[in-house]
């Protein structure tokens, strides 16, 4: 049983840190809350969805999820961030927000406002562990998830972009003057940040078995806290924060009520704010952050 | 003036004191996402007041202010160790936390909500509305507000020349969330009904709108806002369906273009005899 929950609350966590991934890309190299990353997040769920309904694999379904999330963050950036790049942090909220509207009404234009269901004979279809079973969908979760952090390793890592990337988060005027072309890695963070939450949206919809228009706010604001109790400034705290939070949301519905977890998952985050803002990884000094 | 007008103006004032509450905050730099929660605490205590206590609307109005406003000081505090987005987002925690506290209360009706409100007038609202509108405009034209302004523009600039900035921070937080808890009681008396739902992210969102929509530099900016976003929605009634994605459009645009706001403290410098100081 108790091993069992441990497998929901990991799926679920695998999901949260995607998403914390996607914010922390922005928040860590642009110091910017790209609130349109919650409804990227729904709709390459439902790409996603829609695929795998009509009978396509996972292995499709993912990667188009991330393509059409990734090219919609390129526009966010273009519309919403370039322009406002240089104004007060509450301008680029708003706009990004005011693209999670138009998002959110789209999807329920385009899919109505029930939920998409996926087809019982996937929703069902589970491995035996022995006491515990894992659904095969599930471990389509962990599995995505594991590849696509590692493949976002990588890239951060070891490529020329990751290493551009790296620059601009540490002082975006220095890396330009040393050559570094700060607004097309801009796009790029938009664009890495988009297609995460686009896979991110179809894992969702596998770990619920359906998906709806109104999945972005809660599961988006619940990726935020994930984002910072791991750090925001520092991408790897959240590989350690998103399957703590996710084993303990689940763990609290099934032994302390339902309605306490999402006291204690925002109740940590303000205690993660106020007290190590650089998150439970640490990092080195506290971000001073913009005046409004 | 018909029962459908009246509602609407109602909505306008009832959004009015949730647009001061954000702009008397904003005006010392702080960007609070939470003020949605000091509402649902004026909304939630106003309505036990009078529904179990028998007390009279405006006393427990006044309470609720109080008591919003107390809450507001408590989490200006914390709210001194956090600076711009981080700040934002720590009040967007405690926003949240406040709904699910209330969604798990039984006493106030947990999920299924609370009622027994009576209904009022909207004069009353906007004998509210207008009364703490004018407070706002004279507390604009004080001492205290250009110290606010010192805050915002410099904080440790403003410490030095020995501007008690703590107090004008915390402070700030605390007149905020009083203005928020009286909308939020006339919110549920309005309404009749309430429940966690209506006092989430996207009322604190929309009550940040209002002001930089309308302008974020004069309370008469947020007057303006929140007439335009309440009225808005019966414009695009005819773009049915689309109704939300052209909101969201015009909201790109207005932050593109206009982005100090509808009206910004420039319009009033040739009419009024005080002379600002340019920002």
């Amino acid at each position: 049983m108790l091993l069992q929950q441990l497998i929901n609350g990991l799926t679920l966590g695998a999901v949260y840190t995607l998403i914390a991934l996607s914010f922390s890309l922005v928040m860590g190299i642009l110091g910017v809350l790209n609130l349109a990353i919650a409804e990227l997040f729904m709709l390459g769920g439902y790409c996603g969805l829609t695929l795998i309904i009509m009978g396509h694999s996972v292995w499709l379904a993912v990667p188009a999820a991330m393509a059409v999330s990734g090219v919609l963050a390129v526009v966010v950036e273009r519309v919403a961030y370039r322009p406002l790049r240089d104004a007060p942090m509450i301008m680029p909220l708003l706009s990004t927000l005011a693209f999670s509207i138009i998002f959110q009404n789209v999807a329920v234009n385009v899919w109505g406002s029930d939920p998409l269901q996926l087809p019982d004979a996937l929703a069902d279809a589970r491995l035996s562990l022995g006491t515990a079973s894992i659904g095969i969908m599930q471990l389509a979760v962990i599995v995505v998830t594991v590849l696509l952090v590692v493949a976002l390793g990588v890239i951060v890592q070891s490529t020329k972009l990751g290493r551009g990337l790296r620059a601009v988060a540490e002082n975006r005027e220095v890396a330009r003057i040393l050559g570094a072309p700060a607004s097309r890695l801009t796009t790029a963070a938009f664009a890495l940040s988009g297609s995460l939450a686009g896979a991110a949206g179809v894992l969702i919809g596998f770990h619920y078995a359906a998906i709806t228009p109104y999945v972005g706010v809660d599961t988006g604001l619940k990726a935020i806290a994930v984002m910072v109790v791991g750090g925001s400034t520092r991408i790897w705290g959240v590989l350690i924060a998103g399957p703590l939070i996710g084993v303990a949301e689940v763990l609290s519905v099934v032994y302390g009520g339902s309605a306490i977890r999402d006291m204690v998952v925002y109740g940590l985050m303000i205690l993660v704010l106020l007290l190590r803002p650089q998150g439970v990884l640490g990092g080195s000094s506290m971000p001073e952050g913009e005046r409004v | 003036m018909s029962t459908y007008a009246a509602g609407l103006s109602a909505d306008i004032g009832i959004a009015l004191l949730g647009g001061l509450s954000v702009y008397v905050i904003l005006a010392t730099g702080q960007l609070s996402l939470g003020n949605a929660a000091f509402m649902a605490v004026g909304a939630y205590l106003a309505s036990a007041l009078t529904v179990y206590a028998g007390l009279p609307l405006t006393a427990a109005l006044m309470l609720a202010g109080l008591a919003s406003g107390f809450l507001g000081v408590l989490v200006g505090f914390p709210a001194l160790r956090l600076r711009g987005i981080y700040l934002a987002m720590a009040t967007l925690g405690f926003g949240e936390m406040t709904r699910s506290f209330f969604l798990d209360f039984a006493p106030a009706g947990g999920a299924g909500g609370f009622r027994g409100m009576g209904p009022v007038s909207t004069a009353y609202i906007w004998a509210w509305s207008a009364s703490l509108l004018v407070g706002v405009v004279l507390l604009e034209r004080s001492r205290l507000w250009l110290e606010f302004r010192a805050v915002n523009d410099d904080e440790r600039a403003a410490d030095l020349i020995g501007l008690n900035t703590t107090a004008i921070k915390v402070g700030a937080f605390g007149l905020g969330a009083a203005i928020a808890g009286v909308a939020g009681g006339l919110f549920a008396y309005h309404q009749l009904y309430i429940e966690p739902g209506m006092f989430g992210f996207d009322r604190s969102i929309e009550m940040v709108l209002y002001v930089v929509l309308g302008g974020s530099t004069v309370a008469v900016g947020p007057l303006l806002g929140a007439t335009l976003l309440v009225l808005l929605p019966e414009f695009l009634r005819f773009l049915a369906d689309w109704r939300l994605a052209a909101f969201g459009a015009l909201l790109i645009l207005v932050l593109l273009f206009r982005r100090q706001g509808i009206i910004d403290r420039g319009m009033f410098r040739g009419l009024s005899r005080r002379k600002w100081a340019t920002p």
